[in-house]
């Protein structure tokens, strides 16, 4: 058990090193990956017994005294028993442990963001609510993440998990600037992070985020997430809100729009979505991209845009409510 | 946020509230040590000063705590070594943003609030999940007593949003005793109904003359 939770600890400490020998974390000594290609129910077969060698055997701590049952020894029991202890809770089965333990200790998924290519180049929006549990952990995170000036990252998901691996995809992208005396191509980056994150899948990172940016090609647009999962695309929402944030997106959309109208559309889109989603909230961040890098076009706080969208119609009351006068 | 307290992790309790200004920073914490329903200890400083402009109040389990504040302790040391000065509050915010990430599958379960003076000497305050996500804030609560103390401290001091465009200042205009005034009241009210927050309450106020320490009696019920 001791082993185990050392291991554990050296992963953690290392966590941007290739993971391919550590990555079992379970008891079982590292071997090689060689064979991908295992059906089903031999990976099956595998993990049973891996969770198998995993129960530890206790019956070195049992008490001494519950080996011999007789009356004598009851006696004796109450004068000369060995003092014994239970095992604490999470030693029994320490992967379901870990797994619950990183469960209770992030942030939920509650999020809306969304980018879009048009002809323009493209936009990012996003909100900035975060949420653990019903409790509203902050009204002002910054979901857009400013991975290098022609190249924005967005966040749902973990807050840590989104901050970190983005910050590491900046460096990555620094180096490879240094390295190879040209930009990383759009590309480039989301693979980088895709291939980080899918050395991570199964142990509970929590990653959905779009990677969006203007290289040699052009516009470039790419959802990544922490199953593995790597797509291109003209138009991505992620997050709980993003359902409605499409219907409001791929209403409006059109390739041919100007920069304002395309502003306008993801801020009405963000805007909807925090209006009908609890887990979305705060200010709405609207970036574009271009031929020159990203610049912020607005931060709108979102009980402000429903007064504009929506303003008070005067309406007659019998009885007209006032303050009370001051004492 | 209620955790289940029977694993490996153990919820001591306790509360820590920051609060920036423009050129101080609050930072208090009460002093109970609590397991369940018993209290162990209601001495005890949650409140570590790792450099002359940074203080770091941490709540939840105290030995991950101890452990933590003595790492981030030990790399200022050596950042002092290597470049002949005191670490920065916002470099120790990034440091213990990754400090905490990097045990990102065996989490220390600390809820921290970090404050302290930026490089232009103004308040600064940052704010951290347990596993090391962070942002820059003009004021935070964490902790059991945490629910409680937010709201009212949103209702006080809300500043803008650092995200609104035009950007606007996020630190208080609140002056020194005023924000040391709101910080006692808040926490009187909190110790009436978080059981695990009360005995005493630490404050430590820096600014440009350097940090100063003042304890206030709380509730010991």
């Amino acid at each position: 058990m001791l082993l185990l939770l050392f291991r554990l600890s050296f992963l953690s400490f290392f966590p941007s090193l290739s993971l391919s020998q550590h990555f079992a974390p379970t008891g079982t000594k590292p071997h090689h990956r060689i064979s991908v290609s295992l059906n089903f129910k031999q990976r099956k077969q595998r993990e049973e017994k891996r969770r198998m060698m995993m129960k530890l055997d206790t019956s070195g701590l049992e008490s001494f005294s519950a080996a011999v049952p007789s009356a004598m020894a009851a006696a004796e029991d109450q004068l000369f028993a060995p003092p014994s202890f239970d095992l604490p809770a999470g030693c029994a089965d320490f992967d379901k442990f870990q797994m619950e333990a990183k469960q209770t200790l992030k942030h939920a998924k509650g999020t809306t963001t969304l980018a879009f290519i048009f002809n323009q180049g493209v936009i990012v929006a996003a909100d900035s609510r975060a949420s653990m549990g019903g409790y509203i952990s902050s009204q002002s995170v910054k979901k857009i993440i400013e991975i290098n000036p022609y190249m924005l990252g967005t966040m749902a998901g973990g807050a840590a998990d989104c901050q970190f691996w983005h910050r590491n995809l900046g460096i990555k992208c620094r180096l490879h600037e240094l390295a190879n005396k040209r930009r990383i191509s759009v590309t480039g980056a989301s693979k980088l992070l895709a291939n980080i994150l899918y050395s991570y899948r199964g142990m509970g990172l929590s990653i959905g985020t779009m990677i969006a940016g203007w290289d040699e090609k052009g516009p470039g647009l790419y959802y990544v997430d922490s199953e593995g999962g790597r797509l291109k695309g003209n138009r991505f929402s992620v997050g709980s809100g993003s359902p409605y944030a499409y219907g409001v997106l791929d209403n409006g959309y059109r390739p041919d729009m100007t920069v304002d109208e395309a502003h306008e559309l993801a801020r009405r889109a963000i805007y909807h979505a925090t209006f009908r989603d609890g887990a979305s909230g705060g200010v709405v961040s609207v970036y574009h991209v271009g031929p020159n890098g990203w610049k912020k076009l607005s931060g709108d706080d979102v009980s402000e845009l429903h007064y504009k969208y929506y303003p008070v119609q005067p309406t007659p009351v019998e009885h007209e409510m006032v303050d009370a006068p001051p004492a | 946020m209620a955790l289940r307290g029977d694993w490996m992790y153990e919820n001591n309790g306790g509360t820590c509230v920051a609060i920036a200004g423009i050129d101080y920073c609050v930072v208090a914490a009460d002093t109970r040590l609590s397991v369940g329903y018993n209290i162990l200890t209601r001495d005890h400083s949650k409140i570590c000063s790792l450099a002359d402009k940074v203080v770091l109040a941490s709540s939840g389990f105290q030995g991950d705590i101890r452990a933590l504040h003595k790492n981030l302790a030990a790399r200022h040391l050596l950042y002092q070594h290597q470049h002949n000065k005191q670490m920065s509050c916002p470099a120790m915010g990034q440091l213990l943003s990754n400090t905490l990430y990097y045990k990102r599958f065996f989490p220390y379960y600390a809820f921290n609030v970090l404050g302290g003076l930026d490089n232009e000497g103004k308040g600064c305050v940052f704010t951290y999940d347990a596993v090391g996500s962070y942002e820059r804030v003009g004021y935070s609560a964490q902790g059991s007593g945490s629910s409680l103390i937010m709201p009212v401290l949103d209702n006080q001091l809300k500043s803008p949003s650092p995200l609104l465009l035009p950007a606007r200042d996020a630190v208080t205009p609140l002056s020194e005793t005023e924000a040391v005034d709101l910080v006692k009241d808040v926490f009187a009210s909190a110790t009436e109904r978080d059981i695990y927050t009360g005995d005493k309450l630490e404050i430590v106020v820096i600014n440009a003359s350097g940090i100063k320490r003042e304890y206030l009696e709380l509730r010991k019920d």
